[in-house]
């Protein structure tokens, strides 16, 4: 049934949309968004939008409650208000929250037009391909769960007219055996580009609990961007120290290491993941590293750029490298990677402040459409 | 008959209820308009509530808003509606599809005593469609066969329409960021204006009158003690330069109804005006019920539970009632539940009136003990409650009845922010703060008062609004972003005199840019 309110509703959804895009800023530094994804949907809690009117600021107003409690304790349940009978609905003022859902993919669009980010440019990697059955014809035999009822029963009719059968004052048609249509398949083989995300991280004892989580939001969002681009997306995890390990994502995001760090330990695990999983012919690869850019020696740190030039590069898409600030670290890497890739297009890096600045270093990183 | 009556008439059984229940409340004295009840689906419920209760209004995104908020809050089982009356001759009630026969019972008698609320208070003569300007007379008593022309599901229908026209003409874009401009100045209303002569006729003789000080009346020798000669000449004085400011000043007295002086003053093109006049007409409309929300869902709840308790529900469908009663006059985190308020204010005045807890003797009797044993059994309780619920609003309701024992026993209590723990903290449970509190919030619907001073504010064309500073400050980024909206009517530059952490402070906008001017307190 369609209601007179659809359209109002899709206007107020036209809105919100634009108001994500206000505020993506916001949205995005919230942690919590991961917290409430939940079968590919995002609550967003938007402040309703309201009309803007003469009104009193709340602070200084106050107002009356009723129960119990001390003079000096807090007032809660100042949120929402819902009588359960409204008698005169859409009067009542207060603040109110209002949780509209989003679907990542919308994100991830109005993400991408907001950083104005280009869609991503595939390396003519396509041999991938994924077979999809659509049910396009008709044949003699199949399966009884995929009769066509329509057309079993024309065949019937058409039989009992050729043969006289059919009388219109009394119209019963008996389908038999020979009549059966049954829905057919064909095989749509489609490329698809697949794509595999490598996340490294650092988790030595600098990084600290805001660091990780400025690490856990940006990658949610470059997941999120990526998906978007390509079907099948895989993801990989690496946590190293001084030494490397893959792990899941959860352990990915939880762990806290303390002791070295010696970053050629992860890109050379990196290697070997793409070695033995992802021929670079046919995947579109993208290593995100993430440290404080704190590295135990400058020799180590000219192995990892000799890594980078032999091993990595020449089979990615890009190599992105995002520095968290920390109060320890003393962010070194990320000048040394400067120095010896000052004109490599693939090598992306971005210096990540503070949450606030996830959305700039998104664009950084994806902003050149690799 | 709205075409989608058709689809939604009761079913038999509900109408014999209906037909039971308008005895019962007959006899109890209730006077309501004829009821039309209404079945609706979960989806027809949500859509027509978002609208406010009207099946046809002009389209508008933040009716989706409310949409998606009542359809949220439903599918989560946070809230659901259970019952929706308009304020409208015939009364249009409505009823979820589903519910159970005791909770329709329930709706049924509430909806009465809000239609009979609607009917016989004062404040909502202002929506008689018929009654012309101004209603100097709205508590006069009226006859049996008061049968004012209401028919608001009409009036809202046909805004409905001629809105779509102007889209139509010009787009829902545009016709959409001017319904918003318009709604940013919605509360910009005088709530009274239909009850008082706010303009009178100017004289328009070449000349001034002189001057005439009104004089007391007094017997001749007691002439010079009454109207003393300095105090008439200062009057005078005062007068002459009240007239000298006033003189090509317009409007001549400052004006309220800032929305009117809108629609008569402003360069707005004709469409505009007949989106301003609709949005104006319409925030007239809701206000006797934002007036009365205290009174009249506890007239209503009052109603229904000493209706289903007395004589509608049997004993099986007691516990069922008794449950949902619970809910409905459930105070929630600490809010302050209309509901359950006004139904105990009306609870009280019954039991006061009855005995005869009221009056000087009352009042001065100090002895705790005898104060709690009064009864003079007066039994005026029932005919003072339906005297209130004629002659009050919120307000003056809480005002006159609101007492001390009534604060005490319900655990009222005001709150205000803490700076310093940064949330909202109770403040005092003393009678009279809370009492201020309340009636602060209640007072002119909680809108701040704002007037027109000036429309050639500075000889510039600019429009001057006064706020009367009531001790709360507006707030700062709503009221920047209304002095856009007013900029977009006014098309001249706008100001708004108001007062700013204690100090005067002008607010100007010109079309490109907010300031703020400040000088000393």
């Amino acid at each position: 049934m369609s209601l007179k309110i659809d359209q109002d509703h899709s206007r107020f959804r036209a809105i919100v949309r634009g108001k994500i895009r206000q505020n993506l800023r916001r949205y995005i530094s919230q942690g919590e968004l991961l917290g409430r994804k939940g079968k590919d949907l995002v609550s967003i809690p938007l402040p309703q939008i309201d009309i803007p009117r003469f009104v009193y600021g709340d602070r200084q107003r106050g107002g009356v409650g009723q129960g119990e409690g001390e003079v000096g304790d807090a007032v809660g349940g100042q949120g929402d208000e819902e009588a359960d009978g409204a008698g005169q609905a859409g009067q009542d003022a207060g603040e109110h929250m209002l949780e509209v859902d989003v679907t990542l993919d919308e994100l991830a669009d109005i993400l991408g037009e907001e950083l104005e980010l280009p869609a991503i440019e595939n390396k003519g990697k396509n041999r991938i391909v994924s077979a999809k059955d659509r049910f396009t014809g008709i044949r003699r035999v199949g399966p009884e769960s995929l009769r066509h009822f329509k057309r079993t029963y024309k065949e019937a009719l058409r039989r009992a007219v050729a043969s006289g059968a059919y009388d219109p004052k009394d119209p019963v048609i008996v389908p038999q055996h020979e009549d059966r249509r049954f829905r057919s398949w064909k095989e749509d083989v489609e490329p698809v580009a697949n794509a595999v995300i490598l996340y490294m991280m650092d988790v030595s004892g600098s990084m600290g609990e805001e660091q990780k989580e400025i690490v856990r939001i940006e990658s949610f969002w470059i997941d999120a961007w990526l998906r978007r681009q390509y079907q099948g997306l895989d993801s990989r995890f690496i946590i190293h120290d001084a030494v490397a390990r893959e792990v899941d994502r959860d352990t990915f995001f939880r762990t806290r290491e303390s002791g070295g760090t010696m970053i050629s330990s992860a890109y050379k695990l990196c290697g070997q993941l793409i070695d033995q999983h992802y021929p670079s012919n046919e995947w579109n690869i993208y290593p995100f590293h993430f440290s404080d850019g704190d590295n135990w020696s400058m020799d180590d740190t000219l192995l990892c750029i000799e890594i980078l030039k032999q091993d990595i590069l020449p089979r990615v898409n890009m190599f992105a490298y995002g520095q968290v600030e920390s109060p320890y670290g003393s962010g070194q890497f990320v000048k040394d990677l400067r120095e010896h890739f000052p004109e490599d297009e693939r090598v992306i890096t971005s210096e990540i402040r503070d949450r606030d600045a996830i959305v700039g270093s998104i664009k950084d990183f994806l902003g050149k459409g690799k | 008959m709205p075409q989608f009556a058709t689809h939604t008439d009761l079913p038999r059984y509900l109408l014999v209820e209906q037909e039971k229940i308008e005895q019962i409340g007959r006899r109890h004295g209730l006077d309501f308009f004829p009821i039309v009840f209404q079945m609706l689906s979960y989806d027809q419920m949500n859509e027509i509530a978002a609208y406010g209760g009207f099946p046809n209004r002009y389209p508008h995104w933040r009716f989706g808003m409310e949409f998606e908020r009542l359809s949220k809050s439903q599918e989560y089982g946070l809230s659901k509606i259970y019952e929706m009356v308009i304020n409208s001759n015939p009364s249009y009630a409505y009823l979820l599809e589903g519910n159970s026969l005791t909770d329709q019972k329930l709706v049924m008698c509430h909806v009465l005593g809000h239609v009979d609320f609607f009917k016989n208070n004062f404040a909502f003569r202002s929506t008689d469609l018929d009654a012309g300007e101004p209603i100097t007379d709205p508590v006069r008593r009226r006859g049996a066969d008061y049968d004012p022309n209401r028919r608001w599901i009409d009036k809202m229908a046909n805004h409905g329409a001629a809105v779509r026209r102007i889209i139509d003409r010009y787009g829902i874009g545009r016709v959409e960021e001017f319904i918003d401009v318009c709604l940013s100045l919605e509360n910009l209303v005088d709530p009274w204006s239909r009850f008082v002569v706010r303009r009178r006729e100017v004289e328009t003789e070449e000349e001034p009158s002189a001057v005439e000080v009104p004089r007391l009346r007094a017997k001749d020798y007691m002439e010079e003690f009454i109207n003393p000669e300095e105090y008439i000449e200062e009057q005078k004085k005062k007068i002459e330069e009240t007239r000298e400011k006033a003189k090509g000043r317009h409007p001549a007295q400052r004006e309220q109804d800032v929305l009117l002086f809108l629609i008569e003053n402003a360069p707005l093109e004709r469409w505009e005006r007949t989106i301003l006049s609709i949005v104006r007409e319409e925030a007239y409309y809701f206000a006797p019920q934002m007036e009365t929300k205290i009174m009249n869902e506890g007239w209503a709840s009052y109603w229904h539970s000493k209706m289903m308790t007395g004589d509608v529900c049997d004993w099986s469908e007691i516990v069922d009632y008794a449950e949902n009663n619970a809910g409905v006059m459930a105070t929630n985190g600490r809010r302050l539940n209309p509901y359950k308020l006004g139904v105990e204010l009306f609870r009280s005045i019954e039991e006061r009136w009855d005995r005869g807890q009221f009056g000087p003797e009352w009042e001065d009797c100090d002895d705790l003990d005898e104060k709690r044993h009064w009864d003079l059994r007066l039994g005026l309780g029932k005919s003072k409650l339906f005297e209130v619920r004629a002659l009050y609003n919120d307000v003056t309701f809480i005002d006159e009845f609101l007492t001390e024992d009534f604060v005490l026993e319900h655990g009222l209590f005001s709150f205000s922010w803490s700076n310093r723990n940064e949330r909202f903290e109770v403040e005092s449970r003393a009678f009279r703060e809370v009492k201020e509190k309340l009636l602060a919030q209640l007072t002119n619907f909680g809108s701040p008062f704002i007037f027109v001073e000036d429309a050639n504010f500075e000889n510039r064309g600019e429009l001057l609004l006064t706020h009367d500073h009531r001790g709360v400050d507006l707030r700062a980024d709503y009221a920047k972003e209304t002095m856009s909206a007013l900029q977009r009517v006014w098309r001249r530059p706008v100001c708004t005199a108001t007062l700013v952490d204690g100090k005067k402070a002008l607010l100007r906008y010109d079309g490109k840019e907010h300031s703020v001017k400040q000088d000393g307190p």
